[in-house]
């Protein structure tokens, strides 16, 4: 009977630099997929890679040995001894498969909780397995399956509804105090990395213009141009600063570069339009007291983690409810699978059944020697009644739906006591699958 | 059939108004959509009994306490669902609706019987009159809910801790640009409001002005507004500013309509709870 096997390594049980090593760059995933379907035993196959984890996801028949093949294929694939890998892989079979598929791709195992960029790395490699037609009817069901656990999660749970970097937090208040971004303006004080970074989150989320300013004016120059901004004097920031709506500022400057008066002379001429104020400066750069003034907001590094820690926590509680709901489709994908390997059993077992009781019929009514219709039918409803009644047992115990039981092991016994032919390749007829 | 109808509309309103705070609690759209649904047919329902009254009455149905309550919610509901459309801004139903519903539940309080028209109401400035000003409070209603979501989320923000309010309620710039737009529609009605009725006032009792509470409680109302766009186009009262005297403003209006007819005796009396 074939089983759902996933093999592969995370940030969590993989250093960086093993996970480079095991990366599948997207020009060679067509290639080590193919290598990976050739290899005896594998039915389908996807890779997915991203920078966080590499994982390799196959439908390996009964007869196969499933992780350790996964694993070898990782280490010849990538010329790593076997020994070397072991220790970072991780390896999940049927139930234990399924979940983590669906929890990867809801983002519940990501590094940042709720990230939304998995899902759209999960689909590019069922993309590149369709693609490379190593993906088939039970991995195909799986993997859209996965997509729409992932997009239940999203609308049912606000797992990924709030920021938690410094820079999305910064765009998300900014939001809230402007509405939109795209008529605002940003001046950048000081050229700190933190500082920069969110500054290329106000760009993306739309802001209209940058001003950069620098004690030294070559390094504002410079950082301008990065940002098609318009560089300004040192000296003269706050004659500039009334066009700025957000403030960005990291100095290394040991006292205030903006004092309370300051902001109150600039938000005056500005007739109270709003300024948000985002200090990143060790020790400040602005002096928090502004925050008192009408439409003045000021925050510092760690006002911004501690928005992050609640944002953060509250993903915690989503992601719980989350879980919830993977456990339940993981059920429910279950009994699918299980109906998949449980169909063609019974049908075969009827198939041969039926096939016994037809060659007997005809051999009794030909040994009775009798033409009379009802003799046949005598004889044909007296082998179908015992047939019904030897098979009812079995088939029944089959479509048993008991917690825990080990359905692959059923199938095998049965197929042993009964004699039945082994394909356990070849899928059963396929149910609508539904796309995303 | 037509105080069955003005009746029937308090119900709706209710149903809408707790929907716009299922909403607001867990923010399922369904709370907000099926809410503004029950609004709409509760403002229809709501016209069909206006308009059913004024053929049973012969006049327009705005002269006692009754179909002034009445018509004050059947404007606050409509220009919510205006703003509503214009601006997509559901959540503001969770603060309208039920200020729409109390107004209609206070109505439903009230004596509902067709009275015979004072002598003094009997002219065509009665409906010119009465409904600039409604529908200008109207307006004000909206700015008043608008002022309360921005103090709270300003609230938020300043304190920088960023709970339930601050994911529920739109940015500050929405709501005072909200604040800004009622002001500019209202005040111009209050205006016309006020200069219609000095005109009515000269016909029916010979003076334009006479410093009846209602006038001079009226002038209070209009001096605030007038104040607070003054400082908005000169000195730039924004926000927090803007969004009090919005509050202040509303709390005005609703003494003038209210709180004149029933502690204040004078002219406009016969739109008092005796009426």
């Amino acid at each position: 009977m074939s089983d759902i096997v996933i093999v592969g390594l995370n940030h969590r049980t993989a250093p960086v630099e093993v996970r480079e090593r095991l990366a599948f760059p997207a020009e060679t995933v067509g290639r080590a997929l193919r290598g990976l379907v050739e290899r005896g035993g594998v039915v389908e196959g996807v890779i997915l890679s991203t920078c966080n984890r590499v994982e390799v996801c196959v439908l390996a028949d009964e007869s196969f040995k499933g992780t350790e093949a996964v694993k070898e294929f990782l280490a010849s694939h990538h010329g790593i001894p076997r020994n070397e890998l072991n220790g970072y892989l991780y390896h999940h079979g049927g139930g234990e498969a399924v979940k983590h598929l669906f929890r990867v791709s809801s983002s519940l195992d990501s590094m940042v909780l709720g990230e939304p960029q998995i899902l759209g790395q999960v689909k590019d490699a069922y993309g590149y397995a369709a693609e490379f037609r190593t993906i088939g009817p039970i991995l195909d069901k799986f993997y859209n399956k996965a997509f729409s656990v992932a997009k239940r999660v999203r609308t049912e749970t606000k797992v990924a509804s709030s920021a938690v970097s410094v820079s999305f937090a910064a765009v998300e208040l900014a939001r809230k105090i402007f509405g939109t971004l795209k008529d605002k303006t940003v001046m950048l004080i000081g050229a700190g990395e933190m500082c920069e970074l969110a500054a290329r989150h106000l760009l993306s989320a739309g802001v209209k213009g940058i001003m950069v300013t620098n004690r030294t004016f070559e390094r504002a120059v410079k950082l301008a141009e990065e940002f098609d901004g318009r560089p300004v004097r040192f000296e003269e920031l706050t004659t500039h600063l009334k066009l700025a709506d957000i403030v960005l500022s990291s100095t290394g400057a040991p006292h205030f570069i903006l004092k309370r008066q300051d902001v109150e002379e600039v938000i005056r001429i500005r007739k109270y339009r709003p300024m948000f104020f985002i200090d990143m400066a060790v020790p400040r750069d602005i002096d928090p007291d502004a925050n008192q003034i009408d439409n003045v907001y000021v925050y510092d590094i760690d006002d911004l983690n501690n928005v992050i820690e609640t944002n953060m926590e509250e993903r915690q509680k989503e992601a719980m409810r989350a879980e919830e709901i993977v456990a339940g489709e993981v059920r429910g994908f279950l009994r699918w699978l299980e109906a998949q390997q449980i169909t063609p059993t019974i049908v075969m077992l009827r198939k041969k059944f039926e096939e016994i009781k037809n060659a007997e019929v005809a051999k009794a009514v030909s040994m009775l020697g009798s033409e009379d219709p009802r003799t046949r039918k005598v004889v044909e409803s007296l082998a179908s009644a015992i047939l019904n009644k030897v098979l009812h047992p079995p088939i029944s115990a089959l479509k048993k739906d008991v917690e825990g039981r080990d359905v692959t092991e059923l199938v095998a016994t049965v197929r042993e006591l009964f004699d039945l032919p082994e394909d356990g390749a070849q899928p059963p007829p396929q149910e609508e699958t539904p796309k995303e | 059939m037509h105080i069955a109808l003005l009746k029937a509309t308090t119900a709706f309103y209710l149903v809408g108004a707790l929907l716009y705070l299922y909403f607001i609690i867990t923010l399922k759209e369904r709370g907000a959509k099926l809410g503004r649904m029950f609004l709409l047919i509760g403002v229809i329902l709501h016209f069909a009994g206006f308009v059913s009254r004024y053929f049973a009455a012969g006049y327009t149905p705005i002269t006692n306490l009754f179909e002034s309550l009445s018509f004050f919610a059947l404007s606050i509901v409509t220009v919510f669902l205006v703003i509503e459309v214009r601006y997509n801004l559901r959540i503001l139903g969770s603060f309208i609706a039920p200020l729409g519903f109390a107004f209609s539940i206070s109505a439903a309080f009230q004596s509902g019987e067709v009275a015979r028209l004072a002598p003094a109401l009997n002219s065509y400035w009665l409906p010119i009159h009465v409904m600039l000003l409604f529908i200008g409070d109207a307006v004000f209603a909206i700015a008043f809910g608008a002022g309360i979501m921005y103090l709270l989320q300003e609230k938020e923000v300043k304190r920088k801790r960023l709970g339930a309010i601050f994911k529920r309620l739109p940015s500050l710039d929405v709501l005072d640009e909200i604040n800004y737009k009622c002001l500019t529609v209202g005040f111009p009605l209050l205006t016309l409001g006020i200069i219609t009725g000095s005109i009515w006032a000269e016909y029916a009792w010979g003076s334009y002005w006479s410093w009846d509470p209602k006038e001079t409680w009226s002038l209070i109302t209009w001096l605030l507004y007038a104040a607070l766009l003054h400082g908005r186009l000169t000195v730039g009262w924004r926000g927090r500013k803007a969004a009090i005297l919005a509050i202040v403003g509303f709390c005005a209006v609703l003494f003038t309509f209210l709180g004149v007819n029933l502690l204040l005796p004078g002219l406009h009396t016969y739109s008092s709870l005796s009426g």
